[in-house]
């Protein structure tokens, strides 16, 4: 359960203050699919962010099942991010000199875990993601879709309850996209809380629920046509 | 974290960039590679010296004319007063001291010795048969000077074996007639080979008995009363009767100095063991001009690596871990260098060794052990800076390549 309360997120750029959000309330349960649109500089990048816990909002609360995050130092964010949220990035973001296995393991690795119980649980997200063959495989050995699906499986390896993608099929053919938006829908369809922020209406419009910012306003908020 | 994950992730990014890591090595390692070679040579010097003073004999106590002040500004030594000389008479009373087991005065001087048309200027030492078993010299030919008491003359000198060889070559010398300064004397001994002893070469110096050196030099005054003491232990009590004998006969002025051999190695002793340590102190400089290194290369590496401390943050890596993993970074060049800089040291002062046979040439255990320890000191404290600036960065920023 996602609550934002009046969130406002300035930047200052040069003698302006730029307010990336402008006092953004929303509501999202568990299990929710949304899709957050926008043009560039629309503000929709800083609140993916700000609900992973990357950023902090300038004014407003942030409250994460039940827990006001305002108030959390640098570890227990960190904790939070361990533990409930997984991130996928336009560019992947994996480490090229780590195998697929050990790219999804680094999440664990940070949390301590031991190596067999790393082993298992990322051959385990691997296999979810349809790459239970490619443990070995270095990121340079594999396309650009297989890459996304590794991030996607390292995202989901902690097992978080909210599924953060920024632009995940920016960097792909139409093709790989769908596969990567198919795969995200299905780990939605477990009960998983999926927000998708891109530019691409086509994928935009598959979320159940669709908004979208302008001028760090949320211009709209509509659920998809049944 | 697991503490072997956060090793292995430091070893792996080292592994990486294996140039850049081979520099930060290298610097670390001729820092203490610099502290090894230069405390070898101090610690040498201090061998050497050792082993120059021990080679004067055992117990040597040393009683030298004219008082060294050494605590500080005498209202005395502002009137110049000529030491009053120190005697035969001076020595046969030291002699007395139940703690003087042996003892020979030394006169010092310079004469032409002459054999046939060969002649040459040469140090001339006085003394008596006592100075031989002090010095343990050991004769190459013949007996060293009569053991006649101090004050008799007898016409005879003991030759140098350098000496011997210039003056008679091939000839047999024993009981030959040279001529010392302006008097004849026969040859009753040649010393053994025995090389330079405190800078002095001892096989080019004649011996004469102390009195003809007297006369030779037209001076009652002797150079150093050498005494030997029972035992080791005795050295101070022998020093104490010494300054208190010739006190009494300079009516009430204790106008020599007596020094004990102990005393003087202690004395250079220090002196090398503080010069050691000056060395090791400058060459540590070079272990912090390492630490500054590893700090800026560290700094450039943050910068390249910085999508990677945000994707480690965006997965849950606190500040602490990433500070962790990039002060291992730092740690693990500092270790790796200074035990690869341990074995250049030790290689290179092998080396010294090989090609300076004369000198012992051995690092001080604290040398090679405080140098790894500053060693990785540097590395934990230059590594700080870098590890926070990483901890620092922000996961967005840092994420999108900003």
């Amino acid at each position: 359960m996602i609550r934002l309360e009046d969130v406002c997120r300035n930047f200052d750029v040069g003698e302006e203050v730029v307010h990336a959000l402008d006092h953004v309330s929303l509501e999202i349960p568990d299990g929710e699919y949304v899709s957050i649109m926008g043009p560039s500089g629309s503000g929709k990048s800083t609140l993916l962010n700000i609900l992973g816990l990357l950023d902090t909002p300038s004014a407003g609360s942030y409250t994460l099942d039940g827990v006001n995050t305002s108030t959390m130092d640098d570890a227990e964010l960190a904790q939070i991010r361990q533990q409930k949220i997984g991130f996928v990035f336009q560019s992947f973001h994996l480490v090229s000199r780590l195998s697929a296995l050990e790219n999804v393991e680094l999440p664990m690795v940070l949390a301590g875990d031991e190596p067999a119980v790393r082993k298992e649980r990322g051959h385990a997200a691997l296999e979810r993601v349809g790459l239970g063959h490619r443990d070995a495989h270095r990121p340079s050995q594999l396309s650009g879709g297989e890459r996304q699906r590794v991030a996607i499986a390292r995202a989901i390896v902690m097992q978080p309850k909210l599924l953060l993608a920024d632009e995940p099929t920016g960097n792909l053919d139409s093709a790989s996209g769908r596969e990567v938006v198919k795969i995200m829908e299905t780990l939605n369809s477990q009960g998983l809380t999926l927000l998708v922020v891109t530019h691409d209406p086509a994928i935009g419009e598959r979320a159940r629920r669709q908004l979208k910012f302008r001028d760090g306003l949320l211009a709209e908020d509509k659920e998809r046509a049944a | 974290m697991r503490f072997l994950d956060c090793n292995r992730m430091a070893g792996a990014s080292l592994a990486r960039s294996p140039g850049r890591t081979f520099m930060m090595l290298l610097a670390t390692a001729i820092g203490v590679a610099a502290v090894l070679v230069l405390t070898s040579l101090g610690e040498a010097a201090r061998r050497y010296v050792s082993a120059e003073f021990q080679s004067l004999g055992t117990h040597l106590v040393i009683v030298m004319p004219g008082r060294s002040e050494t605590s500080g500004a005498n209202p005395a030594m502002m009137v110049a007063e000529t030491p009053r000389d120190l005697t035969l008479d001076d020595a046969r009373a030291i002699m007395r001291s139940p703690h003087v087991q042996r003892l020979a005065p030394v006169v010092v001087g310079a004469a032409s010795v002459q054999r046939g048309g060969l002649e040459r200027e040469i140090s001339i030492l006085g003394t008596t048969a006592e100075f031989r078993p002090i010095r343990q010299w050991t004769m190459a030919l013949g007996e060293f000077l009569p053991n006649v008491g101090m004050d008799r003359a007898a016409p005879v000198c003991v030759l140098g074996y350098t000496i011997r060889e210039e003056l008679f070559g091939t000839d047999p010398p024993l009981g030959q007639w040279v001529r010392v300064g302006d008097r004849r004397c026969r040859v009753s001994g040649v010393l053994a080979e025995q090389g330079t002893s405190i800078m002095i070469d001892v096989d080019e110096v004649v011996m004469i008995p102390v009195v003809d050196a007297q006369a030779l030099f037209d001076s009652p005054g002797l150079f150093r009363i050498i005494i030997q003491a029972t035992s080791r232990d005795a050295m101070p009590l022998a020093q104490r009767d010494a300054k208190r004998i010739i006190r009494e006969r300079h009516y009430g002025e204790e106008d020599v100095t007596v020094i004990t051999q102990d005393s003087v190695l202690a004395t250079f002793d220090k002196i090398f063991g503080n010069l050691t340590r000056a060395l090791a102190g400058i060459a540590s400089v070079s272990l912090v001009v390492a630490g500054v290194l590893i700090m800026n290369v560290m700094l450039v590496a943050v910068s390249q690596r910085t999508s990677e401390v945000g994707l480690l943050k965006a997965l849950g890596a606190t500040r602490r871990q990433i500070i962790a993993l990039f002060l291992t970074e730092a740690l693990f060049l500092a270790a790796l260098g200074g035990l690869v800089g341990l074995g250049l040291g030790y290689g290179a002062v092998a080396g010294l060794r090989a090609v300076y046979d004369t000198l012992d040439f051995v690092p001080p255990v604290w040398a090679a052990g405080g140098a790894l320890i500053v060693a990785i000191a540097c590395g934990a404290f230059f590594g700080i800076l870098p590890a926070r600036r990483a901890a620092d960065l922000d996961p967005i920023a840092a994420l999108t390549g900003r």
